[in-house]
């Protein structure tokens, strides 16, 4: 392990443990600021409305079975509160170094830029973990309770571990656009409007009506956290006639587990390494 | 090679078409305070900024303690202590904590650690405030505790871009107070300043740089025998009373009075003769004149150098 020893009164700790450091002390910030609090209402809110909803109107598609009441219950909110997550923990963790200057107080000490990237990104990760950690507890307490049982389908624990894996690549791609930009209103914004608009608009696009894989959409790739818990898992690709008389079919691609996997750790990947590059190109002025 | 303490070697900086920097060649050693001084825009912050690798020069090198910033950046800055502008810190710190990141960072050995905390908020007078969270601290305060985070682990390299920047004039005054007692101390403070009266009380040298050149460096005193105007020296006078057109023509027709620069009715700038005794019997003249002279200021030789410096340039 590097520790940089200069043959001085102080030697600077490895790059390692800088990384840490700096976790550790964003985590700080974050676990007082007003924007965890807020997430951590959401996402209660959200377990409350929906255990409200299935107490009151009691419904079938809830609670024919327990991997039914994950689907429906899991499937339909969990990516909502992932991407959540990412833009209120990544969308100015760069872009704010700049903005509000916080970055002229830990620059220009003997640190790499990488490690405050790579520390704030663990930081923003791990809140995102607890958020999901908070919700997973509401749903599995709720499916508890309708089904008298503590254990759950395995299908959950895969669909759970790959929201941890959507959580990663994500936040990935927001701290890409929070290294893009100076601005962090700008840098939420182009995230939030990509992550929840562009990508559900091209899947569309491509998929239903090009009848094109949209392999390269994160948002599709994350769509394996609800295809696991359909059983069977569902076909490749369905394509239906629009009308009996029409050429015209319109497709719609389901994708397969391991391409899901494969497509959300291709984004933690590229856009991690295009941010961090960013980032230690872009200049403080 | 000989290793200077700060080294500035070709230094260029370009945006686009305009030159930030051009050619800068600077070499420091010692322990001692040097001004950087120039107008707003002249490349000091841009200078600063090169040697903490907050950004990249277009050309050249920077090196502190011999060593390069730009591409061994943790050896360079290991025994530095920076403050650029006027960082912020993350709100919901406490000073304590805030300064504790920074420590690690640096790496002073954590049996050291609180100990030196204590320490630097002391200096900067913070120390009832470090178990209080930044964001609720005003700009001054904030301030105090970005020049007490530059001075954790006793670094051999200060570089201070406008330290009084934020501060209220007792603040300032503390923090002069603070870099003359560092100098005593084995440290070698590099400082932007836009406030030449700080740069001749605190510093020993002085670097002048405008339009991203760097015009003049060496000890205060030769530049200002360089650049001082010759046999001239500007005084500021003041009046407890407006002057009118009349008594005014009275001060110019003062022998030695060899110009006036109007302020305002109650402010005026008079180029004089340098020579102490004539300045004197100016003031005689002033005085007897019954005008209500409440001030009468000849301008620093640092003033007047770095005045003839830029007026040189411009």
């Amino acid at each position: 392990m590097e520790n940089t020893n200069f043959g001085d009164k102080n030697i600077v700790p490895s790059s390692f443990m800088q990384t840490f450091l700096i976790a550790k002390y964003t985590s700080i910030d974050y676990l007082r600021s007003r924007k965890f609090l807020i997430l951590l209402i959401i996402a209660v809110l959200i377990g409350i409305l929906l255990t409200t909803i299935v107490g009151y109107f009691r419904p079938s598609s809830f609670l024919s079975s327990p991997l039914s009441f994950y689907s429906s219950w899991w499937g339909m909110s969990v990516t909502f509160i992932i991407i959540l997550s990412a833009v209120f923990f990544g969308g100015d963790a760069i872009s704010g170094e700049f903005q509000n200057k916080t970055g002229y107080f830990t620059v220009g000490n003997p640190i790499r830029r990488s490690s405050i990237y790579i520390g704030k990104f663990l930081a923003a990760v791990l809140f995102s973990l607890m958020i999901l950690l908070v919700f997973t507890a509401i749903t599995v307490g709720n499916a508890a309770y309708y089904f008298n049982s503590s254990s759950v389908p395995y299908q959950f624990i895969e669909s759970l571990l790959l929201s941890v894996l959507y959580i990663v690549s994500a936040m990935g791609l927001v701290f890409f656009f929070s290294s893009m930009f100076k601005s962090s209103t700008i840098s939420i914004i182009v995230a939030v409007i990509l992550l929840l608009f562009v990508f559900s608009l091209l899947q569309t696009l491509v998929g239903t009506l090009a009848h094109v894989q949209p392999w390269f959409i994160l948002t599709y790739g994350a769509q394996s956290i609800s295809n696991v818990l359909s059983n069977p898992y569902p076909p490749a690709v369905v394509s239906l006639p629009l009308s009996a008389r029409a050429s015209f079919s319109i497709s719609s691609y389901y994708v397969r587990l391991g391409e899901g996997v494969l497509i959300m750790f291709f984004y933690f990947i590229v856009t991690t390494v295009a941010g961090l590059f960013l980032f230690e190109k872009k200049e403080f002025n | 090679m000989q290793k200077y303490s700060i080294e500035a070697l070709n230094l260029n900086k370009r945006y686009g078409q305009f030159n930030a920097l051009s050619d800068i060649n600077l070499k420091i050693e010692g322990n001692k305070c040097v001004g950087f001084l120039g107008p707003n825009g002249a490349g000091k912050t841009t200078t600063l900024k090169i040697f903490t690798d907050m950004i990249k020069p277009s050309s050249g090198q920077a090196f502190i303690n011999g060593i390069d910033v730009n591409h061994e950046k943790k050896k360079a800055l290991k025994s530095v202590g920076a403050l650029i502008e006027t960082p912020e810190i993350y709100p919901s710190l406490t000073e304590r904590e805030a300064l504790s990141m920074i420590g690690q960072i640096k790496g002073i050995p954590k049996e050291k650690l609180t100990e030196n905390i204590i320490k630097v908020a002391d200096r900067v007078k913070m120390k009832e405030w470090l178990d209080k969270k930044v964001g609720k601290m005003s700009k001054g305060m904030k301030q105090r505790i970005n020049i007490a985070a530059a001075l954790l682990g006793d670094p051999d390299v200060i570089l201070l871009d406008e330290p009084t920047s934020g501060l209220d004039p007792r603040g300032m005054s503390e923090v002069r107070d603070i870099i003359k007692e560092l100098k005593k101390e084995n440290h070698l403070i590099f400082m932007s300043s836009h406030i030449l009266s700080e740069v001749s009380e605190i510093c020993d040298e002085v670097a002048m740089i405008n339009h991203g050149k760097l015009l003049a460096y060496g000890s205060i005193s030769d530049v200002v025998t360089k650049f001082q105007s010759k046999n001239k020296n500007i005084v500021s006078i003041s009046f407890a009373s407006p002057l009118t057109k009349l008594q005014t023509d009275k001060i110019k027709k003062i022998k030695g009075v060899i110009r006036v620069e109007i302020i305002d009715r109650l402010n005026l700038n008079i180029t004089v003769d340098s020579n102490p005794k004539k300045q004197s019997e100016i003031l005689s003249s002033l005085v007897k004149l019954k005008l209500g002279l409440t001030a009468f200021k000849p301008s620093s030789g640092l003033e007047d150098a770095y005045l003839s410096v830029f007026k040189e340039v411009a």
